[in-house]
C-alpha cells in the first residue's frame, strides 16, 4: 500500500507548479538580489519582488511591509524580541496564550527572564479565548498581544478581527502567528487589524526554510529592533543575503493560494467531515478535540479513547498522522495543548492529529477510515481499560499505581 | 525505530485475553496508569507450584504491548520463584528497548510481581 499523508500540518509537500517556479532560481538565475549592478542582480530582485508582491496580496498587506526570514520560528522571535527591545521604555507587559507555539512560548519565556512580565491567557474546552479575560489582561505597560490564528494542534481559529479592534482601542501591537492558517482561511491585515504576522511557505505548499513576518507601516507605523545584524536588507530588519529560489517559491505558493482557497477549503472540509463521520459512525468512546466548527478546514483531532496513541500510529501504518501522545515526544508528558484544554491527560494520551490537504483524496480518506477502524478494535481487545468501560467501572475512580 | 521483535509481538500478541480472576488458582496483577499512558494486566494460572496459564491486556505503546506479551510467554511453565527472578533488563534487552521505552520493560516486571504476589494472597486463608 502506497503511504497515505494526512500530517499536512507538520509539513506539507511542494506543489509542482511552485517546485517548477523555483528552480531556474538554482541554476542561471543564480544571482544575489542585493548586486545591484549587474543583470543577475536585477533578475533575482525583480523575482523576490514580484514574490513579496503574491504574499502581500494574500494577507492584504503592502509589499514593502513584508520582511522575508527562514520560517515563522524566525518571524515569531523577531516579533515578540523585536518589539519588547523597541517598544520597552512605553511598557514591558506581553499577552499571550498557553496554547500558542512553541516558537512564541520560549521567546515569552526568554523575555521573563530579561524583567518582561508575560499574561499567558487560558483558552476553554475547545480551545478558545475569552476576549473579556482579555480585555482585563491589558495594562497600561502593555505592549504587545501576541495570539495565533489558527492552532496547529486542534485547529482553533482565533477571532483575529475582535483581538485587532481591542488591541487598536487600548494602544497596543497586535502580531498573529498565521503559519497554519495562511492560505487556509481569508487572513486581512487591515480588515482585521492585525500589525504584525507570521508566515511560513512550507505550510502551504513551498518550500521549507522560508517565511515572512508581515510589519505594518501605517497607523502605526511598527519599528522592531533586529535580531540578525549585517547587511541591513530587509529594510533592516533582517540581515542577510535572500533565499532567492525559496521566497520565489513561497511567492508563488501564495498566489496560488489565493486563487484556489475557497475551492480547498469547501473540499476539505467535506473529506473531514467524512473521516469524522466513517470514524465516528463504526467506534465508540472518540472524542473531538478543539472547537466543533471553528477551526481550520483540514484539522481533525480525535482522541480515541482506551487506545494509546503511539500504539494506534504503529498499528496505522503507512498513514502518516500525528499524536498528541506522551510517548511520541522525548519529554514524557502528553500535549500541553490538549492539556490546556483540560482534556484529561488518559485522553490526551489517546489522541490522533488528522491533518489533510490540497493532495487527499476521497480514497485515501476511505482507506485511512478502514485502517483506523480496524486497528482502533484490535488495540481496545487487547485494553484493560476498554474491558473496564464496558463492565461500567469509571477508570478516574480507580486507584492506580503511577510509576 | 522499533526492534523486529516488538513489531512482531505488537502485529501477533502472544496470551492476550482475561483469566476468571474469581478462580483461587489465578493471581492478577494490575501495573500503570491512563494518565501515564500505560497500564499492563497480568493474569497467571497456577497448579502444582507451577504457572500453567498467563494472560495479558495492556493499554500502552508498542513496546508495552510486546514487554507484556514476552512476559507471559516467559512465566508459562515457570515456577513461582523463576517467574519472580525475570528482570526488566532481560526483557528490554530481548526486545532491544530503547533507553525511551525502558519504562515499559520495569512496568512488565512489575506486572510479574503484582501477579504472584496477588496469587500468594489468594490462598491465604482468610
Ligand atoms: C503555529 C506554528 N507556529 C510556528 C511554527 C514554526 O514554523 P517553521 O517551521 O516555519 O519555523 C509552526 C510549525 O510547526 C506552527 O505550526
Amino acid at each position: 500500500m502506497k503511504p497515505i499523508y494526512l500530517d499536512y500540518s507538520a509539513t506539507t509537500p511542494v506543489d509542482p507548479r511552485v517546485l517548477s517556479k523555483m528552480l531556474p532560481y538554482f541554476g542561471e538565475l543564480f544571482g544575489n538580489a542585493a548586486s545591484k549592478n549587474h543583470s543577475f542582480g536585477w533578475a533575482a530582485e525583480q523575482a523576490v519582488d514580484e514574490a513579496r508582491e503574491a504574499v502581500a496580496a494574500l494577507i492584504g498587506a503592502q509589499a514593502k511591509e513584508i520582511v522575508f526570514t527562514s520560517g515563522a520560528t524566525e518571524s515569531d522571535n523577531l516579533a515578540l524580541l523585536g518589539v519588547a527591545e523597541m517598544y520597552a521604555e512605553k511598557g514591558k507587559h506581553i499577552i499571550t496564550c498557553v496554547t500558542e507555539h512553541k516558537a512564541i512560548l520560549d521567546p515569552a519565556h526568554y523575555l521573563a527572564t530579561k524583567g518582561f512580565e508575560v499574561t499567558f491567557l487560558p483558552v476553554d474546552k475547545t480551545g478558545s479565548l475569552d476576549l473579556q479575560a482579555l480585555e482585563a489582561a491589558i495594562t497600561p505597560q502593555t505592549i504587545l498581544i501576541s495570539l495565533m490564528a489558527a492552532n496547529n494542534e486542534i485547529g482553533t481559529i482565533h477571532p483575529l478581527k475582535e483581538i485587532g479592534a481591542m488591541a487598536k482601542k487600548h494602544d497596543v501591537l497586535f502580531h498573529t502567528d498565521a503559519t497554519q492558517a495562511t492560505g487556509k482561511i481569508p487572513l486581512d491585515v487591515e480588515a482585521m487589524g492585525i500589525d504584525l504576522m507570521s508566515l511560513s511557505a512550507h505550510k502551504m505548499y513551498g518550500p521549507k526554510g522560508v517565511g515572512a513576518l508581515y510589519v505594518r507601516r501605517r497607523k502605526p507605523r511598527v519599528r522592531l529592533a533586529p535580531i540578525l545584524h549585517g547587511g541591513g536588507h530587509e529594510r533592516g530588519m533582517r540581515s542577510g543575503t535572500l533565499n532567492v529560489p525559496g521566497i520565489v517559491g513561497f511567492g508563488e505558493a501564495c498566489r496560488i493560494a489565493q486563487l484556489e482557497m475557497a475551492e480547498e477549503a469547501e473540499r476539505l472540509i467535506s473529506l473531514r467531515d467524512r473521516l469524522q463521520k466513517g470514524l465516528e459512525s463504526q467506534l465508540d468512546f472518540v472524542f473531538l478535540n478543539g472547537h466543533p466548527q471553528n477551526r481550520l478546514p483540514g484539522n481533525l483531532n480525535l482522541s480515541f479513547a482506551y487506545v494509546e496513541g503511539e500504539s494506534l500510529m504503529m498499528g496505522m501504518e503507512n498513514i502518516a498522522v500525528s499524536s498528541g501522545s506522551a510517548c511520541t515526544s522525548a519529554s514524557l508528558e502528553p500535549s500541553y495543548v490538549l492539556r490546556a484544554l483540560g482534556v484529561s491527560e488518559d485522553l490526551a494520551h489517546c489522541s490522533i492529529r488528522f491533518s489533510l490537504g490540497r493532495f487527499t483524496t476521497e480514497e485515501e480518506i476511505d482507506l485511512a477510515i478502514q485502517k483506523t477502524v480496524e486497528t482502533v478494535r484490535r488495540l481496545r481487545e487487547m485494553s484493560p481499560l476498554y474491558d473496564m468501560a464496558k463492565e461500567g467501572i469509571d477508570i478516574s475512580s480507580i486507584k492506580w499505581t503511577s510509576h | 525505530m522499533y526492534s523486529d521483535k516488538v513489531i512482531d509481538h505488537y502485529n501477533n500478541p502472544k496470551n492476550v485475553g482475561n483469566l476468571d480472576k474469581e478462580d483461587l488458582s489465578v493471581g492478577t496483577g494490575i501495573v500503570g496508569a491512563p494518565e501515564c499512558g500505560d497500564v499492563m494486566k497480568l493474569q497467571l494460572k497456577v497448579e502444582g507450584g507451577k504457572i500453567v496459564d498467563a494472560k495479558f491486556k495492556t493499554f500502552g505503546c508498542g513496546s508495552a504491548i510486546a514487554s507484556s506479551s514476552l512476559a507471559t510467554e516467559w512465566v508459562k511453565g515457570k515456577t513461582l520463584d523463576e517467574a519472580m527472578s525475570i528482570t526488566n533488563a532481560d526483557i528490554a534487552e530481548e526486545l532491544s528497548l530503547p533507553p525511551v521505552k525502558i519504562h515499559c520493560s520495569v512496568l512488565a516486571e512489575d506486572a510479574i510481581k503484582a501477579a504472584v504476589a496477588d496469587y500468594k494472597k489468594r490462598q491465604q486463608p482468610n
